[in-house]
């Protein structure tokens, strides 16, 4: 174990702990850009720079293990006379259209440059200009708004093991992008959008459907395969518009393309709203798999098979014809099939319902398939 | 599940998530965990980064193979095999457990005998890995302090999927490497809540919390906490219902959330079955192939517009909440449950929907202890019987629920319908990454459809050359129950004689080839193995 001082607090850290890790045990706040605990430090951003006595320059504190010793100095005229420097250079070259940028509000480089007031910038030169053009569904990328962090490189490669992205070009023409600069072409996980600190990576889907001060976050479970994750539903006038992942949960905030992207369908209008009761006889009808789009001919199947009926009407019909079937033959007469999609308590109560009012233990559910 | 409960007593992943980034070796059976299990796949790759060992065994060269330190590529059908000649080296280099075998086991003596046949050798001609990474796999497992067995349904959707996953319980057990952090036998589930429907007792022959319907004892608990006379026998499978419909001895079904056409075994038969039903209802949240045979739709509320728990595959009951009101008039199926039940005549009445949490940890002790405050940030695992038990990250410390822990003995049975000169290829069915089980969320989204937009056969470039067949031209697959046209993708993924088919897509449904053959123990049905024969469309 290691001790030392930080901004006058004493502390005591594993060996090998870094500077910033300590000053997080004792909550002293210091400003990152493309430090993420979960991936190796990189050191690029040049805001974590901490004075270390007896050191003659200023040191990023993510890079820099701890010492027996140490004294660390967070904050200083000069050290944040020197994170501001490093503001301004990025702001100068960063496209100023924050009204109509996607991550305002929930921005990093926008939360800094408020807290040290950066309303006029000091330099002045050439702005990287980058057209839109990624034709992947799923990630916008807006090269120009890009900080060069590393933060979606690292986690491409550490995390999701795919290396689909990484740093091309060198100087002021570095830029990130896949190989050859094609489209991305990728698993679509989305890390890299969710852990991107500012309006370089957002989801395509995600446009103009909200901003974060106009939702309403809820925390719920994925419900696609069995992992579990753990979402965060962002919601607005009632419409499920993005997804997230905290961190502290059982995925450590990862998600796959599907836990991400794939909750269009909540809010589809294809969803089913009204109770329907067959009208036109099955042997009339055109069943099965069918050749063309998905739900090429839905509307009329809706309207010339079946009829909308009121809650009432439909479950008195299911009712009367369940009875008369349990009674006509016998209670084994009728078949239940759960649903892996349905909470626990709707599945308990499902086969409740075939076991004590209906009498068979017929009831069971997917896990075979 | 069958398998795992009779040979421990419990069914279920015997680890949690967390622990797999500990495991000193992993051994990935039949699991194409990148795309299945994503984010579980993440885990096993933070593992290998921290120097675990990972074996994967698998038909396919999947994702996963890449992270792999020893990939044997069996031929599909052959993992009993594969698992005996490694369990006859671990015994031949004496890496067994003898303390856990003598103490916390039964029935090794006639295990023993039965796995000398099994040699190297014999392993290699059965399953094609050749012997000496059958060795080095069982060396490695064998020698491993913490090792973990991740399987999913490329070991259960066989004939003798209860014999693959008996097999695999065998190796944990000889090892001793179960009741322990991280080692143990984990059965990755599928979907969102397979794990909870199974514990709330949606399976024809227990109650909630695998309580025996045929044991009067249990009956009578039953009967008491629900006030009604129940029946002892035991119902009717998935499968069977198909088959009693079929037959119309089943004369109406009630399908809630589930899309059987196309997720079951030959959908021409599926379909006949369903349209034999006198009634039909499915409650469901879109039209789906099997909502389009009903008599009645239910319109269901989604999982975004509901509370309750779901429980995942590490068996963690976690809690789901409510974020938008239901779409038109859809309501949540717990109120159309409670509704048809009061007008059947028996009124369930709960005030609100954890009372109905309540009623389950009444009737299931392993459950007891959790409750929605508890849940409120992380999820607790089963069991948690008091409310102050942390739950339970890893099954079996100090001992089995059934008291010893079973060896089986697990013969060779080749698959039910093998390749011939008509059908020369094996057709293995699964997922893919973007899209999900039958497609009725996933395929309503763009962005998925755009990456992932239509059915294609994996094929291996040495079988598309003598077919004729280059990447991306259309094939007609057929077997002995029909046929489908799609895509071909020319890939070094399958194996010489195999093809794989993702079966998410209708209009080109791999089930319209699969067999339905089944286990005989737990009614799964043999969708890895088929034999079809592939030629190229003329459009």
């Amino acid at each position: 174990m290691i001790t030392l001082i930080i901004d006058g607090q004493k502390i005591t850290v594993p060996e090998g702990t870094s500077v910033l890790d300590a000053a997080k045990k004792l909550e002293i706040p210091i400003p990152t850009l493309c430090h993420h605990p979960k991936l190796s430090p990189y050191g690029g951003c040049r805001l974590c720079i901490v004075e270390i006595k007896g050191m003659a320059r200023p040191v990023t504190s993510c890079t820099t293990p701890v010492n027996e010793g140490m004294e660390v100095t967070t904050t200083s005229p000069y050290i944040e006379r020197l994170r501001r420097t490093v503001l301004d250079l990025l702001l100068t070259d960063h496209p100023n259209d924050c009204m109509v940028c996607e991550k305002a509000g929930d921005c990093t480089l926008q939360e800094l440059a408020y807290f040290y007031g950066l309303r006029e910038l000091r330099f002045q030169g050439e702005k990287r200009i980058y057209t839109k053009r990624d034709g992947n569904p799923f990630i916008e990328r807006d090269t120009e708004k890009c900080i060069l962090c590393g933060k979606c490189v690292r986690i491409c490669d550490e995390i999701q093991g795919v290396g689909a992205i990484d740093f091309a070009y060198r100087g002021f023409k570095a830029k990130i992008c896949p190989p050859h600069e094609k489209d991305l072409d990728c698993e679509f996980c989305g890390q890299c959008v969710a852990v991107c600190p500012t309006g370089a990576l957002t989801g395509k889907m995600w446009a103009l459907k909200g901003r974060q001060k106009d939702i309403r976050e809820i925390d719920t479970i994925c419900p696609y395969c069995g992992c579990g994750c753990n979402l965060t539903l962002h919601v607005r006038r009632n419409k499920v518009i993005r997804v997230s992942s905290k961190e502290d949960t059982v995925n450590e905030g990862w998600l796959c393309a599907k836990g991400r992207f794939s909750y269009g369908f909540i809010n589809s209008p294809e969803r089913l709203t009204k109770p329907l009761i067959r009208i036109a006889p099955k042997e009339s009808s055109e069943f099965g798999v069918r050749s063309s789009g998905l739900n090429s001919s839905l509307v009329t199947r809706h309207t010339s098979h079946f009829k909308e009926v009121s809650w009432d009407e439909a479950l008195d019909y299911v009712a009367e014809r369940l009875r008369d079937i349990k009674e006509k033959h016998s209670p084994d007469a009728i078949g239940a099939l759960a649903s892996a999609r349905c909470t626990n308590e709707e599945n308990y109560l499902f086969q409740k319902f075939m076991r004590a009012v209906i009498g068979t233990n017929n009831i069971d559910h997917c896990a075979r398939y | 599940m069958a398998g795992l409960a009779t040979v421990f007593g419990s069914g279920a992943m015997t680890n949690s998530i967390p622990e797999i980034e500990n495991n000193d070796v992993l051994f990935v059976i039949g699991s194409n965990t990148t795309e299945t299990h994503p984010i579980i796949g993440l885990r096993m790759k933070k593992a290998v980064r921290k120097g675990a060992k990972l074996i994967v065994a698998d038909p396919r060269k999947i994702n996963l193979v890449k992270f792999a330190h020893l990939w044997l590529q069996q031929r599909p059908g052959s993992d009993v095999a594969l698992l005996n000649s490694m369990m006859h080296v671990i015994l031949r280099e004496a890496l067994e457990d003898k303390e856990f075998i003598e103490q916390q086991t039964e029935g090794f003596e006639d295990l023993r005998g039965t796995l000398e046949e099994f040699t190297p050798e014999v392993g290699e001609k059965i399953t094609g890995v050749p012997k000496e990474k059958i060795i080095e796999a069982a060396l490695l497992y064998g020698n491993a302090k913490k090792p973990g067995i991740y399987y999913t349904m490329g070991i259960t959707q066989h004939t003798h999927g209860t014999d693959n996953v008996y097999a695999i319980a065998n190796l944990a057990l000889m090892t001793g490497n179960l009741g322990k952090e991280s080692a143990g036998v984990n059965p990755l589930r599928g979907q969102n809540n397979v794990q909870g429907s199974t514990d709330m007792g949606c399976i024809p022959n227990q109650y909630p919390g695998y309580q025996r319907v045929d044991l009067a004892k249990i009956k009578e608990k039953f009967e008491k906490a629900w006030s009604v006379k129940l029946s002892d026998k035991i119902g009717l499978t998935a499968t069977e219902m198909t088959e009693a419909a079929y037959e119309e001895r089943l004369k109406a079904m009630f399908i809630m959330g589930e899309n059987p056409v196309l997720s079951d075994p030959d959908i021409n038969h599926t379909i006949k079955a369903l349209k034999n039903l006198e009634f039909l209802v499915v409650q469901d949240i879109f039209l789906t192939e099997t909502a389009e045979l009903a008599d009645v739709i239910l319109p269901a509320a989604s999982f975004a517009e509901k509370d309750g728990t779901f429980t995942n595959t590490e068996r963690r009951v976690q809690r789901v909440r409510k974020a938008v009101i239901p779409q038109g008039e859809a309501k949540e199926d717990s109120w159309i449950i409670l509704e048809l039940s009061k007008r059947l005549g028996y009124d369930m009445k709960y005030n609100f929907i954890e009372e109905v949490f309540q009623e389950i940890g009444s009737l299931w002790p392993a459950v007891a202890g959790i409750t929605y405050g508890r849940i409120e940030k992380w999820g607790l695992q089963w069991p948690c019987p008091t409310s102050n038990h942390p739950g339970t990250p890893y099954l079996f410390k100090g001992g089995f629920p059934r008291g010893k822990g079973a060896f089986s003995v697990v013969k060779y049975r080749p698959s039910e319908e093998l390749p011939d000169a008509e059908y020369p290829f094996v057709l293995s069915t699964g997922r893919q990454l973007f899209q999900y089980h039958t497609g009725s969320m996933t395929r309503r989204i763009d962005a998925i459809n755009a990456v992932a937009p239509e059915a294609y056969v994996e094929l291996n470039p040495e079988d598309a050359k003598k077919l004729g067949v280059s990447d991306g031209q259309k094939v007609r697959v057929s077997s002995r129950r029909g046929e489908i046209v799609l895509k071909a993708w020319v890939s070094e993924r399958p194996s010489k004689g195999m093809v794989f088919i993702p079966f998410h897509f209708k209009e080109a449904s791999a089930n319209v080839l699969t067999n339905t053959a089944l286990d005989p123990i737990c009614k799964i049905p043999e969708l890895k193995v088929c034999a079809v024969r592939l030629e190229p469309a003329t459009k």
